[in-house]
C-alpha cells in the first residue's frame, strides 16, 4: 500500500510486542481457547514483563493460553468472566498470589466495546441487586434498576483473527470472532495474529469484520495449536 | 423418584415454541435441544457467537473455531451466523432472545435466582449468567428440587449470592414445575407422575398453592 516504510506488518510476535511493559493493562481475545493469540500470549510470556493486569474472558488452561503467563506469575490481576478451567489460577487465588475481579460476560464485552468507543461508562441490568453491583452507581429506568459500568481501554490489545490485508483490515472464522472484534478497538496499540495476510485490495470491504483503523500490528502466526477443549463428536 | 434429567429436559422442550430464539445452559438445559421436535422452527443461541447451533460434529467436521458456550465442539445449521459476543450479548440484554434455560442452586418467590457462588468456596465465576437471566424474556429454571440433604431449593429467600433479582419465571424440577407467585410463594402446574401435590408441597420450603387444572405429568 502506496509507497514509502510504513507498514504494519512485523517479523515476528516478539518483535510486534514491542513496548510491552511492566504493570501495564493487556486485554486478550478469545473464549476458552477459542480464538486466543497463541503466538502473542508466548511471547507476550516470553518479553518477560510482570504485574500485568489482563482483561480476557477466560484465562486459559494450565499449560496453555494465559495460563503460560500464570504459571510464571506474571499476571498480577485478572478481570474476566469465568475462570472455571485452570488449577494454577485457583491456587494462586487462594494463596493472595492473583488478583480477580469477575464481570458478567456481556457486560465485560460491552466495557470493551465501550472503551473503543470512547464511552466511558454505561447503565445495564445486568447484575443489578447482586454482588457485581456493590459500590457502582445505581439508577432506575422506566421502573427498573440499572447499574453503571465503566469502559475499558488497554496499553496493548492482543487479537487473533483469521485474515487480514496489509492495511489490518481483518475478518474472523466462525465462533473464533467472539471477544477479538471489541478488544481490537480498545488497546492503545492493538496487535493482532493471523492465518493469511493479503495484499490492499483482495478483501471484500462488505465482508470486512474490523476496519484497518484499529489495527496497528500484524503478524502471520508461525503455527497454530487451535487447541479444543472439549472434542464432542456424533456417528453421524 | 420423580423426572429424571432427560424428563426435566423434555418437559422443558414443551415451552419451546416455533420462531423461539432459545439459550441452553450447561447440564441439563443441554438436553432440551434433544427434545424440540425438528419440524419446529427453532434456532439455539450460543453466547459465545452463535445463533443457529446444530449437533456436534461428526469426527471428520471436527472445527477448533466452532464451539458452543461449554467449549464442546459443535455444527452450525443452514440459516446459522457468527458474531462478536458484543452483538451476542446485545441480543441477549436487548431482550431479543425469546427464552433461556439455565440450572441453580436456589430460586426463591420473589424470582431470584443463585447459580453462581457459593462462600467460601472457590468460585468459577458467572459467565454470562447475570447477563441471560436480566435480558432473555422468558427464564426457565431446571434442577433438582432438593439439595442431597434433603433441604428444598425453592425458597421463601435466596440464602446464596445472587444471580439476578425478579427474574424467574418457571421452575422444572424432578418434583413437578412450579410459577413464582411473586412475594406470596410458588404456584404448582404440575408434578411428577409417581408423586403427589402433597409431597411437592412438603419438599418446597416457600408456600405453595396448586392452580386450578394442575395434574400429574404425561409423557
Amino acid at each position: 500500500m502506496g509507497t514509502g516504510a510504513y507498514s504494519k506488518i512485523f517479523p515476528s510476535a516478539k518483535a510486534a510486542l514491542e513496548g510491552v511493559g511492566d504493570n501495564m493493562t493487556i486485554l486478550v481475545g478469545g473464549f476458552g481457547l477459542c480464538g486466543i493469540p497463541e503466538n502473542l500470549i508466548t511471547a507476550l510470556r516470553d518479553s518477560g514483563a510482570k504485574g500485568l493486569t489482563c482483561v480476557s474472558n477466560n484465562a486459559g488452561v494450565d499449560d496453555f493460553g494465559l495460563g503460560l503467563l500464570l504459571q510464571t506469575r506474571q499476571i498480577k490481576k485478572m478481570l474476566s468472566s469465568y475462570v472455571g478451567e485452570n488449577a494454577t489460577f485457583e491456587k494462586q487465588f487462594l494463596s493472595g498470589e492473583l488478583e480477580l475481579e469477575f464481570c458478567p460476560q456481556g457486560t465485560l464485552a460491552e466495557r470493551l466495546r465501550a472503551g473503543g468507543a470512547g464511552i466511558p461508562g454505561f447503565y445495564t441490568a445486568t447484575g443489578a441487586g447482586t454482588v457485581v453491583a456493590e459500590g457502582k452507581e445505581k439508577k432506575v429506568f422506566d421502573g427498573r434498576e440499572y447499574i453503571l459500568e465503566r469502559g475499558i481501554a488497554g496499553e496493548f490489545a492482543l487479537v487473533k483473527a483469521w485474515k487480514a490485508d496489509e492495511f489490518g483490515n481483518l475478518i474472523y472464522r466462525k465462533t473464533a470472532r467472539n471477544f477479538n472484534p471489541m478488544i481490537a478497538t480498545a488497546g492503545k496499540i492493538t496487535v493482532v495474529e493471523v492465518e493469511e495476510i493479503v495484499p490492499v485490495g483482495e478483501l471484500d470491504p462488505d465482508m470486512i469484520h474490523t476496519p484497518g483503523v484499529y489495527v496497528q500490528r500484524i503478524i502471520k502466526s508461525p503455527s497454530l495449536e487451535k487447541r479444543i477443549e472439549q472434542r464432542t463428536v456424533s456417528k453421524g | 423418584m420423580g423426572l429424571t434429567r432427560d424428563q426435566i429436559a423434555q418437559r422443558i422442550s414443551r415451552e419451546v415454541k416455533s420462531g423461539y430464539c432459545v439459550n441452553l445452559g450447561i447440564g441439563i438445559p443441554t438436553l432440551v435441544a434433544n427434545f424440540i421436535p425438528a419440524s419446529m422452527h427453532v434456532m439455539l443461541q450460543s453466547e459465545n457467537g452463535l445463533l443457529g447451533m446444530g449437533p456436534f460434529p461428526t469426527e471428520s467436521a471436527v472445527d477448533p473455531d466452532l464451539i458452543n458456550a461449554g467449549k464442546q465442539t459443535v455444527t452450525a445449521l443452514p440459516g446459522a451466523s457468527f458474531f462478536s459476543s458484543a452483538d451476542s450479548f446485545a441480543m441477549i440484554r436487548g431482550g431479543h432472545i425469546d427464552l433461556t434455560v439455565l440450572g441453580a442452586m436456589e430460586v426463591d418467590m420473589n424470582g431470584d435466582i443463585a447459580s453462581w457462588m457459593v462462600p467460601g468456596k472457590m468460585v468459577k465465576g458467572m459467565g454470562g449468567a447475570m447477563d441471560l437471566v436480566a435480558g432473555a424474556r422468558t427464564v426457565i429454571v431446571a434442577m433438582q428440587h432438593t439439595s442431597k440433604d434433603g433441604a428444598s431449593k425453592l425458597l421463601k429467600k435466596c440464602t446464596l449470592p445472587l444471580t439476578g433479582k425478579d427474574c424467574v419465571t418457571r421452575i422444572v424440577t424432578d418434583m413437578g414445575v412450579l410459577e413464582v407467585d411473586k412475594g406470596r410463594g410458588f404456584k404448582l402446574l404440575e408434578w411428577a407422575p409417581d408423586l403427589s401435590a402433597e409431597a411437592v408441597i412438603e419438599a418446597t420450603e416457600a408456600p405453595v398453592t396448586v392452580v386450578p387444572g394442575a395434574g400429574p405429568m404425561k409423557f
